[in-house]
């Protein structure tokens, strides 16, 4: 029940503030989120890693059709719940500071956003994760269409049909999963787990969960929609598409693809590996000659992924672990970064890195934050992004030492170019766009510290998180290697 | 059968009524009529299959779901018709009488056992909305369209008649239980060779009132000619018993589905090509929905092209989705439209909705969830219906033609946001748009049906 909890908490506080009015907007979206955390967390504290799904619910929902209404949490959803509920009222609360016009439609939006995340990071029944999936495209083409940027329109519509275009061949997929299962047809995702497929449908299926996920996430070749639209957003908006959504494809790689098809990974496993290290190099090579500061972020992101779906492809316990605890860094670190660089464009009204220096003579705080997320970015020891990183690079050495070298480059290159961005933004002579930039306020700060709280976290003691994910993971490795 | 007989007493009435003064009566009457109709086809609910006129027409389950669904959409359509009182030419009378005594020819076809008896549906039907097609007599395009449908229509029908002559050559007998079981065991070869000529002939007739491609040439001009309430007409209710029909009737050659499944598989395909393409390219909202009525017709068929177990469910469902959404469009059409008009003609372009959702975000919101229902996104009834369509390919094992319509429903997602960006995302005028309240009630009920389909599909089964 707590599950179906976490789902309806954030549409009825969205629903409040959608009817609250413009002026109480912020506030009740914030302590709708805040709300959701807490029960996120009361959830945590009950949650026991070993025992399998629990605080389950199931609903017929075609009862002649054996499709329901189910949802659950096991170890990698209760990571995941707790990343969206976590990242959720910071995004709330790092839109404060910008005056939205129509308040109440963008925060309850947002909230709309975390319902169907959560939604589809809880999904038992095949059909209920698909329909969450799509679902959660609607809020934020919503978002990032009326609040984006000059070419917004165009963007988000090319990122809407791109995706859905995508989703739709998981939609086949799970249609022909499903008259497969045996007897009186069910959609529940454990009962896919048990099919026998041929190693011929596996090759096609693999086709259609791979296409479906690698555009959401995005992997190499299917990015084209990710940079536009990070950088056309509004900052909230590519916070949520950054920090959790892209999350949504490497979660499906890991719920969906690796267990119900082992056979088409065997055969076409290493093609995908390739891709994910070809975008993790590409994607850091575009990030080290972009001027603008988001599209900057939005290719470093695409280059973190390639990495998270290269482990998830080596199959392994080290690649899933490394994987799942990649998610929940690089989300702190991304969200912390887009918080930055929207602060250092409300300041100064530019994005560029030529218009921009010196900002670190007047601010020691944001020069201090921003080092220290952009130190987890790059995976220094003892931040959050080393241990994704040592556990990711380690499984893709597992799988062929000569791809591990290579997607290893991605410490070096990384490092390069986000120093850059650092270097070109906080020093060098101040450019007479940054006079009189102010230090961060209250509640900006009120947004970075926890991030930076859970950057030393996972970094120093992040067994509290492998905990919680290792005996689900090693649960899925069983079934994928039988 | 009490619809057939109410409606027809009522058509007669409304002409009737039309000879009085005042013109306000005719609305409510024929909306009385109308739920009146819509009540008595739900009273022979459950007693089993009944048989009418020398058992010419079949009153099962499938009949009175399809006739529910005519029936309803005939009430919004009618509801939102507004009683034609802006317009001095208008023949309020005649229209309504027009409408009544054309469902009268739909639910032959929807309960047809014997091909005369679906022959005679398809006339009554087609040959009122020729009529009502051309009823905006001072306008070219709508003279023509009816020209256009007309002269179409007859061809079809000729077809139409020469495949019946064909399969009562064949077979000896009108009925469709004959028909079967001549099916089922062809006997000589030369009498089978008629046989199927007859039935391609009549499938032909046939998926022309569907405008399934390669018989679609006269939906667009036609569509777009008609006055948009008919328009909304002939794309739900004509479509939607085109389909009943197509479904009986394939139901009962189901002995040589070999022969006919390929047939159809093409047809869908090369419909759902022609719709989704030539949708893309409009700039005219209501000739887009013409082309769009072009491809859902090609999703439909897939349903046929399986006819598996739960494709009665699908067709059933499908018309439903489709027709509430396809009304709500046309309502927020007809509305936005009047508003603005280019040189005296009301503007049905794209740009007509710019800043919708300022100046009616009620109308905005209609629209935005008929769209994404025709669109097929989840939460909506279209999602459930192509779910449904699709399934029932897949219970037949022919994938690629679902992943074919899947791609083209990519295609769809292009054009059916078009309005969407118009309305929520683009600069307009800032006049408010003024709605009816009972008006509203209709667009508002759409939705909710829309949404409460999408969100609980399951209701509408074990009903059938």
């Amino acid at each position: 029940m707590l599950t179906l909890l976490l789902i309806l908490l954030p549409i009825a506080a969205g629903v409040i503030t959608l009817l609250a009015g413009e002026r109480m907007a912020k506030q009740l979206a914030l302590v709708g989120g805040l709300a959701s955390l807490g029960v996120a967390i009361f959830t945590w504290l009950q949650f026991d890693p070993a025992a399998g799904s629990q605080f389950g619910f199931k609903y017929a929902w075609l009862a002649s059709g054996g499709i329901s209404f189910a949802a659950g949490i096991d170890g990698i959803s209760m990571l995941l719940v707790l990343l969206t509920t976590f990242l959720t009222p910071l995004i709330i609360l790092s839109a404060f500071k910008n005056d939205y016009k129509n308040p109440a439609s963008f925060y309850s939006l947002i909230l709309f956003m975390e319902a169907a995340l959560i939604g589809v990071f809880t999904a038992t029944d095949a059909f209920l994760f698909y329909l969450f999936f799509e679902a959660a495209l609607i809020p934020v083409y919503f978002l990032s269409a009326i609040w984006g940027g000059e070419n917004r329109i165009k963007v988000t519509f090319k990122f809407f049909i791109y995706t859905i275009f995508g989703s739709l061949f998981m939609f086949v997929a799970l249609v022909y999963l499903y008259y497969q299962t045996p007897g009186e047809h069910s959609s529940e995702i454990a009962a896919f787990y048990q099919l026998q497929l041929s190693p011929a449908a596996q090759g096609l299926l693999f086709w259609a969960f791979f296409i479906a996920f690698a555009i959401k996430m995005p992997l190499f070749p299917f990015h084209t929609w990710q940079p536009d639209t990070y950088t056309e957003s509004p900052t909230p908006a590519t916070m949520l598409l950054s920090g959790i959504m892209l999350k949504m494809g490497v979660y499906g790689l890991i719920r969906l693809l690796l267990p119900i098809v082992p056979l088409g990974m065997e055969q076409w496993g290493f093609l995908a590996m390739i891709l994910s290290v070809i975008g993790i190099i590409y994607g850091s090579i575009i990030a080290i000659q972009q001027s603008d500061m988001k599209t900057l972020i939005a290719y470093s992101s695409f280059a973190h992924v390639g990495l998270m779906a290269a482990g998830v492809f080596s199959s392994s316990l080290n690649g899933l672990q490394g994987a799942l605890i990649q998610m929940l860094a690089h989300g702190i670190n991304v969200i912390g970064l887009f918080f930055i660089v929207d602060i250092i464009y409300s300041r100064t009204k530019t994005r560029y890195l030529d218009q921009l220096g010196g900002i670190t003579q007047s601010t020691p705080h944001l020069s201090v934050y921003f080092m220290i997320l952009l130190l987890g970015s790059v995976a220094l020891p003892l931040t959050n992004g080393f241990v994704g990183e040592f556990l990711l690079l380690s499984s893709v050495f597992a799988y062929k030492g000569w791809l591990g070298a290579v997607a290893g480059l991605t410490i070096i290159l990384g490092s390069v170019y986000m120093l850059r961005l650092f270097q070109k933004s906080m020093f060098g002579p101040k450019s007479k766009w940054v006079e009189g930039f102010q230090d961060l306020t209250a509640s900006e700060r009120a947004v970075l510290l926890p991030l930076i709280v859970m950057v030393f976290w996972i970094g120093i003691y992040p067994s509290t998180f492998l905990k919680i994910t290792e005996p689900a993971v090693n649960q899925l490795l069983q079934l994928v290697n039988n | 059968m009490y619809p057939i007989i109410l409606l027809s007493v009522f058509g007669v009435i409304t002409l009737f009524l039309g000879f009085s003064k005042s013109k306000n009566v005719l609305l409510p009457s024929t909306l009385l009529f109308l739920a009146l109709a819509l009540v008595s086809n739900f009273v022979e609910w459950g007693q089993g299959p009944l048989l009418y006129f020398n058992d010419m027409l079949r009153v099962d389950k499938l009949t009175l779901a399809f006739n529910g669904i005519v029936l309803l959409s005939a009430f919004m359509i009618v509801a939102i018709s507004g009683g034609f009182q802006d317009n001095a030419d208008a023949e309020p009378a005649e229209y309504y009488g027009l409408m009544l005594f054309s469902l009268v020819g739909a639910i032959m076809m929807i309960g047809f056992d014997h091909l005369i008896m679906l022959f005679i549906g398809v006339e009554i039907l087609s040959v009122a909305m020729y009529v009502l097609t051309g009823s905006n007599k001072r306008n070219l395009r709508s003279n023509e369209a009816a020209l256009k449908y007309l002269l179409m229509g007859a061809f079809a029908t000729g077809f139409m008649l020469f495949g019946i002559t064909l399969l009562y050559g064949a077979t000896g007998s009108f009925k469709l239980m004959a028909i079967q079981g001549f099916a089922s065991n062809m006997p000589i070869a030369s009498q089978s060779y008629i046989f199927y000529a007859g039935l391609l002939l009549l499938l032909i007739g046939m998926l022309f009132k569907v405008s399934a491609a390669p018989f679609h040439f006269w939906t667009p001009d036609v569509y777009e000619g008609a006055p948009t309430i008919f328009t909304t007409f002939m794309s739900t209710i004509v479509k939607t018993a085109g389909f009943a029909a197509l479904f009986r009737l394939l139901n009962h050659t189901f002995a040589i589905y070999g022969f006919w499944w390929i047939v159809i598989a093409v047809i869908a395909m090369l419909t759902m090509l022609v719709g989704n393409i030539g949708a893309t390219s409009q700039g005219s909202f209501k000739r887009m929905l013409a082309y769009s009525g072009i491809s859902h017709a090609g999703y439909l068929l897939i349903a046929l092209t399986a006819l598996t177990k739960p494709t009665q469910n699908a067709i059933i469902f499908y018309s439903l989705a489709y027709s509430l959404s396809t009304i709500a469009a046309f309502g927020v059409l007809m509305l936005v439209s009047k508003e603005k008009t280019i040189e005296g003609q009301p503007n049905e372009r794209y740009e007509a909705f710019n800043g919708l959702a300022k100046q009616n975000p009620l109308l905005a919101f209609v629209l935005a969830v008929s769209m994404l229902s025709l669109a097929g996104i989840p939460l909506t009834a279209g999602f459930w219906g192509k779910f449904f369509i699709f399934t029932s390919a897949a219970e037949r094992g022919i994938m690629w033609i679902a992943v074919f319509a899947v791609l083209m429903s990519t295609v769809g997602i292009y054009y059916y946001f078009r309005v969407i960006i118009s309305s929520y995302f683009k600069e307009g005028d800032t006049v408010k748009i003024r709605v009816a309240p009972f008006y509203q009630i209709i667009l508002v009920l759409a939705t909710f049906l829309t949404i409460l389909f999408g969100l609980a599909p399951g209701i509408f089964e074990g009903l059938i």
